[in-house]
């Protein structure tokens, strides 16, 4: 630090930022590890198939395979809209 | 018993090939017999890094295609008796390497009596790079404190603990370790750089070594000479820490700690 250096602006501690949001991505990047490659693929076309009936967000399916002990679980949970749309959730879309 | 590591990393430009020349020469100059393998087809680089470019006449791919016996295409290092280059094919692609013919050559180093077979992968994470992680016993993961090195580190690992012939056969995987390059510990003091533990946090994996930012390198680099025979730089002692920790000796970490500056830099900056 020299003489003149309180005249610039401090950076933050970008070193603590960076060990966040690696923590994080690392984190989730380990928890998808091992997963079926099929997975992102099944996940559009559940989508596709899902959308037909009700207007669901993009991101409101959630699709993950875990292991318990010897057997594999797909979960797979899909929320839906608090209010059925217009088209309803029986009847399909007029797609 | 001759023992397979994989120098890699995922992210280029990190220091796999430095690493790898550096502790190939470290294990060496302890007596061990030596080959070290690049296995970045169609980018070779391990030659001039050893220095020893302009004696190349048969690589690794002719190796395995039968063109030339593996003795042949042995370069034999000019400053050690028990060290050997196996230069990577500079016009060939990265699909002239098979696992065939990589498990026969290393078979064959074994039979020679080789102590230790260094891979230096290439960077990413396609054939090369899994070829040369496939046969390994140990990983050094060679890693930059920095967020994409971190992260493909990460990656890597996940391939480590999957994707070798340790994994598939169920005995336990490859040990694993982390080897931090390029740390300056001025700026991790200073908070704009992670610092060992940090980085050490977020893999999960044992520290081989650290190795601090050093113009030597460069200078190694440019002459050919790996820079742990550079035995004044901090780099080139880091190296050679590594390698003694690499052969079960316990040793301290050094070059963690930022140097003091002298009171003219501390008013007048620098």
């Amino acid at each position: 630090m020299g003489l003149f250096d309180f005249l610039r602006a401090r950076p933050k501690n970008t070193a603590a930022m960076a060990t966040e949001r690696l923590r994080i991505i690392v984190a989730q990047e380990r928890s998808q590890r091992g997963a079926p490659d099929y997975l992102p693929l099944l996940r559009r076309e559940l989508l596709e198939v899902i959308k037909k009936y009700v207007n669901v967000n993009p991101d409101a399916i959630d699709i993950h395979v875990e292991r318990e002990g010897d057997s594999e679980v797909l979960e797979l949970s899909v929320a839906l809209p608090e209010k059925p749309n217009a088209s309803g959730a029986t009847a399909p879309a007029n797609a | 018993m001759t023992e397979i590591i994989v120098v890699t990393s995922g992210k280029g430009g990190v220091g796999k090939t430095t690493t790898s020349a550096s502790l190939a020469v470290g294990l060496a100059k302890r007596g061990k017999k030596v080959a070290v393998i690049d296995f970045d087809v169609g980018l070779r680089n391990l030659d001039l890094i050893m220095g020893c470019e302009r004696r190349v006449v048969y690589d690794f791919v002719n190796v395995i295609q039968g063109e030339c016996t593996l003795k042949q295409a042995l370069i034999k290092d000019k400053r050690l008796e028990s060290l050997y280059v196996l230069a990577a094919s500079q016009t060939r692609d990265k699909d002239a390497l098979s696992k065939e013919g990589v498990e026969r050559v290393l078979t064959e180093l074994a039979e020679d009596g080789f102590d230790y077979v260094i891979c230096d992968s290439p960077a990413g994470i396609e054939k090369g790079a899994a070829l040369a992680m496939y046969f390994a016993d140990r990983a050094i993961v060679v890693v930059n404190p920095e967020v994409s090195s971190v992260r493909d580190s990460d990656r890597i690992l996940g391939l480590l603990a999957s994707k070798t012939r340790r994994a598939e056969l169920g005995n336990g995987g490859i040990e694993q370790y982390l080897l931090l390059t390029r740390y300056n510990p001025e700026r991790v003091a200073g908070g704009d750089m992670m610092g060992l533990g940090d980085v050490k946090d977020i893999l999960g994996i044992d520290v081989l070594g650290v190795i601090p930012e050093s113009p030597c390198v460069l200078t190694a680099s440019n002459a050919g000479v790996p820079v742990i025979l550079d035995g004044e730089s901090a780099a080139g002692q880091a190296y050679d820490d590594a390698v003694a920790r690499l052969c079960g000796e316990q040793r301290p970490m050094r070059f963690l700690d930022a140097q003091k500056k002298g009171i003219f830099a501390r008013i007048f900056g620098s």
